[in-house]
């Protein structure tokens, strides 16, 4: 029994020690993480003081409690042939054991109350930004600057179902990531589309529930330049897991160049709405389209899961075209289908459609044009 | 007195007697414990390393989803249910619970309700795979059809509850043998009497949050949905104020197990029987004033957040208090360490450390960090395994003699404690650092940096079920093959319960015993 004690308390400290030496270790190696990120923001920091200062408090209350136990299993054994005590009840140890917890309490409480004013303290922002969760992407819009973009998982399949090697950024990567300036005021304004998303960067010390219909704010200063990867952090269905968040804190230089980069590719798309594609083109890039935006629930066969989510060799996309861009622009109310409308271009969707028409010997032989989709969406 | 119990599969059809009842939910309970773990097991062989090797990211959410409901409602609950139908007649002196009948009933839908939850499993669209907690809109617009199935299959859980729990009142109220004051009675009948308070009061709360959700889903009402001017987030303040009371009907009993037997096997009486009566009523006062600490970050106004977080920050102190006696009992006792005590000391010690880790996740602005992450689920497994499984198994060794009259296996039992002790330390405690290190809960694939704790964690897990699979095998070799037992089996156990024949004579206390 003796050597079991021993272990156990020897296994306990371990961990505490190993807990502990956390900061050295993670400077180190990157890949054992034990440790809550210090984070690049006065938030992160200040969290990161907080979660700190808790563990040690904890670590000291634990070597007390742990210490009287493990000395008492010790010395206090019938096999050493000790009598029993029969001391019971003590009011003025019932009163004290209450009284020292109080006070810890409210030590630890007070900080941690300041903590949190401060994180609330969404006012004067300089830059704004509104996130938007959709099953299964981020939209991100920088308020004032007319700049909107929607944010994908960019891991390749093949990483993921193991036929490919993967890489280090594994499912914490997208195509289009945020970029922020750096020591500025950011405020984040958090909203979902479908159901409960949560948009949470471990660096920045920001996590907000999207919740439809709401919005919730917060923000950051971020001090460093960087890339920072964060992942959704509410369960929002079946690829919950695969929503990450990626933001690129750069200069306020770099920052407007990115800008203005995003303001031409959008005014470039919207020339593309008046061109006339040919059908293999708009094929080629449907498919693209389907397998980004579709294929996570009808799957790349157009198959379907039976009971959840509808096959695509069957009913709109073997009808009328008119009924098919209207399922894919506004949705269908009261299921999982969204509204692609506002998250796809003219063109993606013209695309998307002619693809689902042909695929998977569809073979319905029509196709949709960008302009098409504009009228549809104009009510033409 | 004559009687005995019926033949055949009517004894256990009809019965009424709260012995055979308290063995039918234990049975139960065990047996739902392995489905729990199964599930549990196909989610930590998914997690053993990176990339989607075994299950589908859907019948993941599905696994998560049906293990946490398996495991709190058909697991835990029916299990304290189960002990509390054995032991309160006997610990009070009671001949058998106030409402018999109804005793039968409210365990013999148990089943069924499983059957139905169980059966979405095999139905089009699948199982629930919104998570235990089932947040709408992902468990009303965006579910699986089988979610209407959920609905009945928690209503008539919670019936069976609530009448469980009017029984366990009625009977403790009225059929204390004379001499047997409230303040006499053991502390698991204490435990239980307000264990059976909260869950009068919130079961009809979750009854309450899925019924509007049938409504939200077949009848056109708009509860949680924005859009027809209703909030998500009430869905979770209704759901946490029936969740948080929930947490403590599934820690309280377990807190009475313990205090029986620390005394047992330290020599020596509890140190503070009033004051932990106390901590236990202020306990379940304070669980229903902390329920928002489970939403700190659904944007609530920040004085709510002040409120909850200094709520929640104190349940430390009548906890503490709790721990506290306990060390107190042992110490300067003489203590052997039978499996019944190995259990109860781990209990403590790893119920305080789940304890630590929620005094952390108190603190709002930390949770921020916190939240929906490993750590999460480090802690509450640290809670619920060490706290509730650890102390209904500690009960189970604990009377197991006195309800078949064989004592178990001690190496056995031994050997049981440290595999499940080992393996749920290596399951549990590395989540606490995927957890900080950024990994977010209720995902079936991760980045590589999370890979090794993954592993760990998977290893321990098949460790920790191995572990059950031993004692499955013990209690069945004690019932069948153990070495008779003695009346008091323990040296010198407190408590009503011993002073009868073990095996426990199917009526006892048919006239209430004397009382010193």
């Amino acid at each position: 029994m003796l050597k079991t004690a021993r272990g156990l308390c020897a296994w306990l400290l371990g961990f505490a020690v190993l807990l502990s030496s956390n900061w050295v270790l993670a400077e180190q190696t990157e890949q054992l993480k034990f440790n809550m990120t210090r984070g690049v923001t006065p938030v992160s920091q200040d969290i990161h003081g907080l979660h700190m200062l808790m563990f040690w408090w904890c670590v000291g209350i634990g070597v007390v409690v742990f210490g009287i136990m493990f000395f008492s299993m010790f010395v206090h054994r019938k096999s050493r042939g000790v009598k029993p005590a029969n001391f019971h009840e003590s009011t003025i140890l019932e009163l004290t054991w209450t009284a020292i917890p109080f006070a810890i309490l409210i030590a630890m409480g007070i900080p941690a109350s300041k903590s949190l004013i401060e994180l609330y303290d969404t006012s004067e922002s300089q830059v704004d930004v509104l996130i938007t969760g959709y099953q299964w992407r981020w939209k991100y819009e920088i308020l004032g600057e007319d700049v909107s973009f929607f944010s994908n998982l960019s891991t390749p399949r093949d990483e993921i179902t193991g036929f490919a090697e993967k890489n280090p950024n594994y499912l914490l990567e997208v195509d289009e990531p945020l970029v922020l300036p750096v020591d500025k005021k950011v405020r984040f304004i958090v909203t979902a589309n479908d159901v409960i998303h949560n948009w949470w960067v471990p660096a920045f010390g920001v996590k907000r529930d999207a919740i439809p219909g709401y919005t919730n704010e917060s923000w950051a200063v971020i001090e460093e330049p960087g890339v920072y990867r964060g992942q959704c952090a509410e369960l929002c269905g079946k690829d919950h897991g695969f929503m990450p968040i990626v933001v690129e804190a750069k200069s306020e230089a770099d920052y407007r160049a990115w800008l203005e980069e995003k303001k031409a590719a959008a005014a470039a798309l919207a020339e593309l709405t008046e061109k006339t594609f040919t059908f293999d083109e708009l094929y080629a890039k449907g498919e693209e389209v389907y397998n980004r935006s579709c294929a996570a629930c009808h799957q790349a066969s157009g198959e379907g899961v039976p009971g959840a989510f509808p096959s695509l060799k069957e009913g709109i996309t073997v009808g009328p075209i008119e009924q098919h861009i209207d399922v894919v622009v506004n949705g269908v109310p009261g299921t999982a289908m969204q509204a692609f409308g506002e998250q796809l271009s003219e063109v993606d969707i013209a695309a998307v459609v002619t693809y689902e028409r042909n695929a998977w010997a569809n073979n319905m032989g029509d196709l949709a044009q960008p302009l098409d989709i504009y009228n549809h969406k104009q009510g033409k | 007195m004559a009687h005995g119990p019926a033949k055949g599969i009517t004894r256990w059809l009809y019965t009424t007697n709260h012995k055979d009842i308290g063995s039918m939910y234990l049975w139960f309970s065990f047996a739902m414990f392995f489905l729990g773990g199964i599930f549990a097991l196909v989610i930590r062989a998914e997690l053993f390393q990176p990339g989607l090797q075994i299950v589908e990211p859907n019948f993941f959410n599905q696994m998560t989803t049906m293990h946490g409901l398996v495991m709190v409602f058909g697991a835990v609950m029916p299990a304290f249910v189960g002990l509390a139908n054995w032991m309160i007649p006997m610990h009070i002196g009671a001949p058998d619970m106030a409402l018999p009948r109804m005793n039968n009933w409210s365990f013999w839908i148990l089943p069924f309700a499983f059957a139905m939850l169980s059966s979405t499993l095999f139905m089009q669209g699948g199982a629930p795979n919104f998570g235990w907690t089932f947040y709408a809109p992902l468990s009303t617009t965006y579910a699986p059809p089988s979610v209407t199935f959920f609905i009945f299959a928690v209503h008539i859980m919670g019936a069976s509850s609530i009448m469980g729990a009017i029984n366990i009142i009625a009977t403790i109220v009225n059929m204390r043998a004379p001499g047997m004051t409230y303040m006499k009675m053991p502390l698991f009948v204490w435990t239980w009497l307000i264990t059976a308070f909260l869950l009068i009061a919130v079961m009809p709360v979750l009854a309450g949050v899925v019924t509007m959700m049938l409504m939200d889903i077949h009848f056109g009402t708009s509860f949680f949905d924005a859009a027809g001017g209703g909030d998500p987030v009430l869905f979770q303040h209704v759901f946490w104020f029936f969740g948080h009371p929930e947490v403590y009907i599934m820690i309280l009993p377990a807190f009475g197990i313990v205090s029986a037997i620390i005394p047992t096997f330290a020599r020596k009486p509890l140190f503070g029987y009033a004051s932990m009566v106390y901590a236990t009523a202020a306990i379940a006062f304070l669980s229903f004033v902390v329920w928002a600490h489970h939403m700190f970050t659904v944007g609530l106004p920040i004085a709510g957040e002040l409120f909850f977080m200094w709520a929640t920050m104190l349940i430390a102190v009548p906890t503490g208090v709790k721990i506290f006696n306990w060390v107190a009992t042992m110490f300067r006792g003489a203590m052997t360490f039978e499996t019944p005590m190995l259990f109860s000391i781990a209990f403590v010690i790893l119920f305080t450390i789940g304890g630590f880790s929620g005094l952390m996740l108190a603190i709002a602005p930390a949770d921020f960090q916190y939240h929906d992450t490993y750590f999460v689920v480090a802690h509450f497994h640290y809670v619920l395994v060490p706290g509730a499984i650890f102390s209904i198994t500690a009960g189970v060794y604990y009377w197991l003699p006195k309800w078949c009259g064989n004592m178990y296996n001690e190496t056995m039992g031994k050997m049981h404690f440290w595999l499940a002790f080992i393996g749920l330390n290596v399951t549990f405690f590395p989540m606490h650092f995927s957890g900080l290190a950024g990994m977010p809960r209720r995902i079936p694939d991760y980045n590589m940096m999370f890979a090794d704790w993954n592993m760990i964690s998977s290893v321990g897990a098949f460790l920790f079920g191995a572990a059950q699979v031993m004692f499955l095998y013990n209690v069945i070799a004690t019932i069948v093959s153990g070495k008779k037992a003695t009346d008091e089996v323990w040296e010198n156990p407190e408590g009503l319960e011993w002073t009868v024949a073990s095996p426990a004579p199917y009526h006892t206390f048919s006239t209430p015993p004397e009382l010193k």
